[in-house]
């Protein structure tokens, strides 16, 4: 509980802070006066318009990514699984770059969100076919894999035969991953996704708790795997789907948030689901500040970022086990 | 009263039965010991059982649906597996996860189940380290804490002992025999047959999927059965102290 409290402070600050970063030239107060009070400045459209859905959307991606990387990590019981093991982001990436290419994404806005979203539950689709209803994990590992293989060529595909060098520019550009310039219809389509993606995994902590014993002993307490394994896929893939049409591929949350905060709930799987929740939306809206503070003049890429910080945390997660089991 | 009912359940790998036409009751106040050699079929005959498994034949706790059946019957599968470094008390606790209402914390009942779980294995200096950290005697003896927490009429365990020393494998079927005592009934796949001659009410001995010898350790421990299934010869007798089972040379 006193984590719980802890996380949602941190979260709240910081999304504080994300509301008073940006180019715009207004202090503290008189941001927050803006944001409540219409007062007929641009500053107010730059508060409610921009500043408030871009935090917002931190605060959700941060979350949606946090909660999926915890339950594909308790459901695999593996600490190195992360949410775009089951091939969605990378097939929700090859929508977004089909919008971008065949032009759809500039004829109206929601095109290549939209896109996303399709080809995510077309992935969706393709991994419930390979991965069927019974079996091991192990398949869904690898039908997740063949799916990221296969979306990720198709991208390079694309790109490669791309003729138009500004799409490719384009292309590259949206896949390291950006909040900026979201807009509140950002946040009304992907929210519906992510809010059934929450209720999916946030269910599924009675059966990842009772699968710290295995799949068999799990299965044995009446856990009933099949449609476990069905909501997880489903909630990851809604999560992870949403996320990335909105705001392109952004990794490592996935990964290092349940790692970092799972020492800290004592290891059970049900409490590290809310727990990777709030440390996600803390972990994307730090790293949505930093590239507004950092280069301000520079848009530096969000999914850039993560990458620079998250390697080399994960380098020090590696040394700090390898001390642990020398 | 019958905890379990097993009826020509057969279980097929290809062609291959791996378990064959097996059919045998367990009563209320049973500690049964399943014996038989490496590769007889026990693991796919009591998974199978659970229902775990897709066999032919009736098994009465693969007919219950999954919820029931967990409060029936408890699982220690061979495999001791410990996923995340959870305290281990937090383990133990998962034994009441069938019993908990949805979203529900522990009850003061579940607490006492685990308690009752805790020592009856020993275990409450052990409450609070982390599992995966302790060896691998110590954390055999979790997990059937855990089992025990399930607090089930049944108890099911694959190779429980393996692996314990000496008096912790005692010990552990001192418990066994204790749960059969209270009225509980234990049904434990078993390789060392002088510990199953001493505690199990009643021996099941299993070759090639077949049931081939059913009923008080003196009447299937005879040298033609342990010669026949097991190719050994071996000294049995009733002593003071109890029956003494001792394997003695391999027959070719």
């Amino acid at each position: 509980m006193r984590l719980g409290l802890i996380l949602g402070t941190l979260v709240f600050t910081l999304f504080v802070g994300a509301l008073v970063s940006g180019y715009a030239n207004a202090s503290f107060t008189e941001s927050l006066r803006a944001l409540f009070v219409d007062d007929g400045t641009p500053l107010t459209v730059v508060m409610r318009d921009i500043r408030l859905p871009r935090a917002l959307l931190a605060v959700m991606i941060g979350a949606a990514l946090g909660m999926s990387g915890a339950a594909m990590q308790g459901y695999l019981r593996n600490p190195l699984a992360e949410p775009g093991l089951i091939g969605v982001s990378g097939a929700a990436a090859l929508g977004a770059v089909l919008a971008i290419q065949t032009g759809l994404s500039a004829s109206f806005a929601l095109a290549l969100p939209i896109s996303a979203l399709a080809m995510s539950v077309l992935g969706v689709l393709l991994i419930l076919a390979l991965a069927g209803p019974r079996g091991a994990s192990i398949t869904l590992i690898l039908a997740g894999i063949a799916i990221s293989a296969l979306a990720s060529a198709l991208t390079s595909l694309v790109l490669n035969l791309s003729p138009n060098p500004f799409a490719a520019a384009d292309i590259v550009f949206w896949m390291m991953g950006s909040l900026a310039d979201r807009s509140f219809t950002h946040v009304w389509l992907a929210l519906p996704f992510m809010l059934v993606g929450w209720g999916l995994l946030f269910s599924l902590g009675r059966g990842l708790n009772a699968l710290t014993l295995g799949e068999d002993a799990a299965e044995a307490m009446g856990i009933r795997l099949p449609a476990m394994r069905l909501r997880l896929i489903l909630g990851v893939a809604a999560c992870v789907g949403a996320a990335t049409a909105v705001a392109g591929a952004i990794g490592f949350v996935g990964l290092v948030v349940p790692h970092l905060l799972r020492p800290l709930v004592g290891a059970r799987p049900s409490a590290l689901l809310w727990a990777s929740a709030l440390g996600g939306a803390a972990m994307v809206l730090a790293a949505d500040i930093a590239v507004r503070e950092l280069l301000p003049d520079r848009d530096l890429k969000l999914g850039v970022l993560m990458a620079l910080v998250g390697a080399p945390l994960f380098l020090h997660l590696i040394f700090k086990t390898r001390k642990e089991f020398a | 009263m019958t905890l379990l009912s097993l009826s020509d359940l057969s279980v097929r790998r290809g062609d291959c039965p791996v378990v064959d036409h097996v059919s045998f009751d367990v009563q209320a106040g049973e500690c049964i010991g399943l014996i038989g050699p490496n590769g007889a079929g026990k693991t796919t005959l009591l998974r199978a059982a659970l229902g775990l498994l897709a066999a032919d034949g009736k098994s009465s706790l693969a007919a219950l649906p999954a919820h029931d059946r967990a409060r029936q019957v408890a699982w220690m599968p061979q495999a001791r597996e410990i996923a995340w470094p959870v305290s281990v008390e937090t383990l133990i606790a998962l034994g009441r996860i069938p019993h908990l209402p949805r979203g529900s914390k522990l009850r003061h009942e579940d607490q006492v189940a685990i308690d009752a779980a805790i020592n009856r294995m020993g275990l409450d200096a052990y409450r609070l380290r982390t599992a995966t950290q302790l060896s691998g005697g110590e954390q055999a003896r979790v997990l059937i804490a855990r089992a025990l927490a399930q607090d089930t009429p049944l108890l099911i365990a694959d190779e429980p002992i393996a692996g314990l020393d000496p008096a912790n494998q005692i010990a552990t079927m001192d418990v066994f025999s204790g749960l059969a005592r209270d009225g509980h009934s234990v049904l434990v796949s078993i390789h060392d047959l002088g510990l199953a001659a001493r505690h199990c009410t009643r021996l099941l001995m299993i070759n090639r999927g077949r049931l081939v010898a059913d009923g008080p350790p003196a009447q299937v421990l005879t040298p033609e059965n342990v010669e026949q299934v097991f190719g050994v010869s071996a000294f049995f007798q009733h002593t003071p102290d109890g029956p003494v089972f001792q394997p003695m040379t391999v027959i070719q």
